[in-house]
């Protein structure tokens, strides 16, 4: 958790009116507990039966506003993306990319993946959610399993630096190919670089008074 | 060949084989490329592009007019939208999103309004007049967007006339959003817990009356094309893409629906009150370029229909509030559109400077420094021209966005250009990205 006061000349906050005395905590949720309502229990229990190693694979189950997301260790993220797609009652057939989230306070789990998936057979959506630390910035490609998480997944790696081992061709994809850092992360300030025109040199907009 | 190279530069290799071939060694250098059996050429289509829709570049590897390889390379509009966005409050987001698909602007702006909203846990709180002219919105732009779709998708393939109709039915659409927001693209119309001022006077009728010259219109370009010889040419048989390949390549949109698959989010996760509308989603089997022409031109009808309803529902619910009651959400005027487009309302200016100094302080809060959301995360979908629009929203509990990500439907769908036209004929890699409709904002963000 980390906490910013004052006016102008706050740093590491989004706070660009200066009014706001931001505290900005780690998004840490605790496990919800049974039972979750709608199609939720449905899919955990079917996700159980099928997936022996369940208990092992996902760490926490949060429902909120709604949604079911699913935190799944990074080890077991293949396997348990199989059986959500091919068990018979589950088939969570489409996925609808991958997006990174980047939290640089949940140490050793600073950066988070995001899967969406949808069933078109059931009509039901969960997500998946899978941490790894700043250090090891390692997950399993699942372009295997959806094909479309092919871009999605170079536009990870692009914006947060999550490499995807086992990706066929993993580069940058919006970000010109020499780019220096991950565009995305938190520590990466907005611009970054200044913009040269006509001659005259503007600050990047982190280094411009009203955004200090 | 030659041993030693007298014009090699100092970091050049000058000893072993060296290839000049300004030299006499061209004869042997012929020989050799000439023994390699296949003839392959690799031909660099675009960024700039004519028949590319856009900055997009295409990679082709070729075997006479036989595709053997594509590939799309992207990244040429990155603007960055999704990083500023967090460096913005909740509301000004509207405007950075809303720049995304330029093309879908109100369904930027509603997929993240609604987002936003469920974060807050007020989605059921909007009122119904606020989620009615967003349908009334979004059908609209669905028309105009079509329309781009349709026009530029002949364009490419060499017929000129339906671009020209296309366009002209394109600028009546965008004369309505012009007297409703002001602006005629990228409006920010649609704003966290309702829309940023009521339809003006008139309005109903003068989308009436619309409705009615479209109808009649569309058939200029129903008659040049639907059936037309070489329009089928062009066009059956050519970009195909089956249910399979659709649902692994997560395809949604026009394209999913040309093999058959009756998925319309419209109707499976109805949102701002869609399951009040009567309407039928449009399906071809033939998974071609074709197929996804005659769902475009189809849904227009459908678009018309769901319009014409909304116009009923928004006579009924004349003079209601179109912004959630809630005042330290909403924000804190309704605008007014002046002669240089939307802007404060003189009134409410009026009001705040000369009457009341709580307006004011309320005022300057909510406008400066914005609400705050719950901590929390949502994924919203909707359904755009080109397929699923998502949402993913990230709340820290501050007064910006902690993350935001659209999962934009032609970043996805452009995936499947290589699918569509590997082993097709280069002429007809032009129809299949255009039957793919992509819109470079969307896709670069």
């Amino acid at each position: 958790m980390s906490e910013n006061h004052g006016m102008f000349g706050t740093s590491g906050s989004g706070d660009t009116s200066g009014f706001g005395g931001l505290v900005r905590s780690a998004a840490n949720t605790g496990s919800s507990e049974r039972p979750y309502g709608s199609y939720f229990d449905e899919v955990a229990d079917e996700l159980e039966r099928a997936y022996p190693e369940f208990n092992d694979a996902i760490e926490k189950v949060v429902v909120d506003r709604g949604e079911l997301t699913l935190h799944v260790k990074r080890e077991r993220l293949f396997e348990t993306a199989m059986k959500l797609r091919d068990t018979q009652s589950l088939r969570f057939e489409v996925c609808l990319g991958v997006n990174g989230v980047h939290y640089p306070e949940d140490k050793s789990r600073e950066l988070h993946a995001v899967y969406p998936l949808l069933s078109m057979t059931h009509n039901r959506r969960i997500r998946l959610e899978v941490s790894v630390p700043d250090s090891d910035p390692h997950l399993p490609s699942l372009v295997e399993v959806w094909a479309g998480n092919n871009w999605h997944e170079r536009e990870t790696w692009d914006m947060f630096g999550i490499i995807f081992d086992g990706h066929p061709g993993l580069t940058r994809i919006l970000m010109p190919d020499d780019w220096p850092g991950h565009p995305q992360r938190k520590d990466y300030p907005l611009g970054g670089i200044p913009i040269e025109y006509k001659g005259a040199t503007v600050p990047a907009p982190s280094e411009r008074r009203t955004y200090r | 060949m030659t041993t030693h190279d007298s014009y090699a530069s100092a970091t050049d290799t000058t000893e072993g084989r060296v290839y000049s071939v300004t030299g006499g060694d061209w004869d042997s250098l012929v020989t050799e490329i000439g023994q390699t059996k296949e003839e392959r050429v690799v031909v660099n289509m675009g960024p700039q592009h004519p028949s590319t829709h856009g900055v997009l570049r295409l990679v082709l590897e070729l075997e006479g007019e036989t595709i053997t390889e594509a590939r799309a390379g992207i990244g040429y509009l990155h603007t960055g939208i999704e990083k500023n966005a967090e460096y913005r409050t909740w509301t000004q987001g509207v405007t950075f999103v809303t720049r995304m698909d330029y093309l879908a602007p109100i369904f930027n702006e509603t997929a993240y309004c609604l987002a936003v909203e469920k974060l807050l846990g007020i989605t059921n709180d909007i009122p119904e007049r606020a989620s009615e002219i967003r349908v009334l919105m979004m059908e609209l732009n669905r028309i105009s967007s079509h329309m781009v779709a349709l026009g530029t998708g002949a364009l490419e393939l060499g017929a000129l006339s339906p671009m020209i109709f296309a366009f002209r039915e394109r600028e009546k659409v965008l004369d309505v959003f012009e007297m409703i927001s002001g602006l005629r693209m990228n409006m920010a119309y649609v704003r966290p817990g309702g829309v940023a001022q009521d339809l003006p006077k008139g309005a109903v009728a003068k989308i009436r009356e619309t409705v009615k010259e479209l109808r009649h219109n569309f058939k200029d370009n129903e008659k040049l094309l639907v059936g037309n010889t070489i329009w089928m040419k062009r066009t059956q048989g050519i970009g195909y893409l089956d249910l399979a390949g659709c649902t692994t390549l997560g395809i949604t949109g026009p394209v999913l629906r040309s093999t058959g698959m009756p998925w319309d989010l419209r109707k499976t996760e109805p949102y701002c009150g869609y399951e009040n509308y009567e309407f039928d989603v449009v399906t071809t089997d033939t998974c071609d370029v074709y197929g996804r022409f005659l769902i475009r031109m189809q849904e227009l009808e459908q678009s018309l229909r769901i319009i014409e309803q909304a116009c009923d529902k928004l006579d009924k619910s004349e003079g209601q509030p179109v912004m959630v009651a809630d005042k330290k959400i909403a924000w804190p005027s309704q605008l007014s559109v002046g002669s240089d487009g939307m802007g404060n309302s003189l009134e409410h200016i009026r009001e705040i400077m000369g009457t009341s100094m709580e307006s004011l302080i309320h005022h300057f809060k909510l406008v400066t420094e914005g609400f705050r959301v719950p901590a929390g995360q949502v994924y919203v979908p909707i359904e755009s021209p080109r397929g699923e629009t998502g949402v993913h929203l990230v709340s820290d509990g501050g007064t910006r966005p902690y993350r935001v990500h659209f999962r934009e439907p032609s970043f996805n769908n452009l995936q499947a250009t290589s699918a569509m036209a590997e082993g097709g004929m280069i002429a007809d890699v032009i129809g299949a990205v255009a039957s793919i409709d992509p819109v470079m904002g969307g896709v670069d963000r």
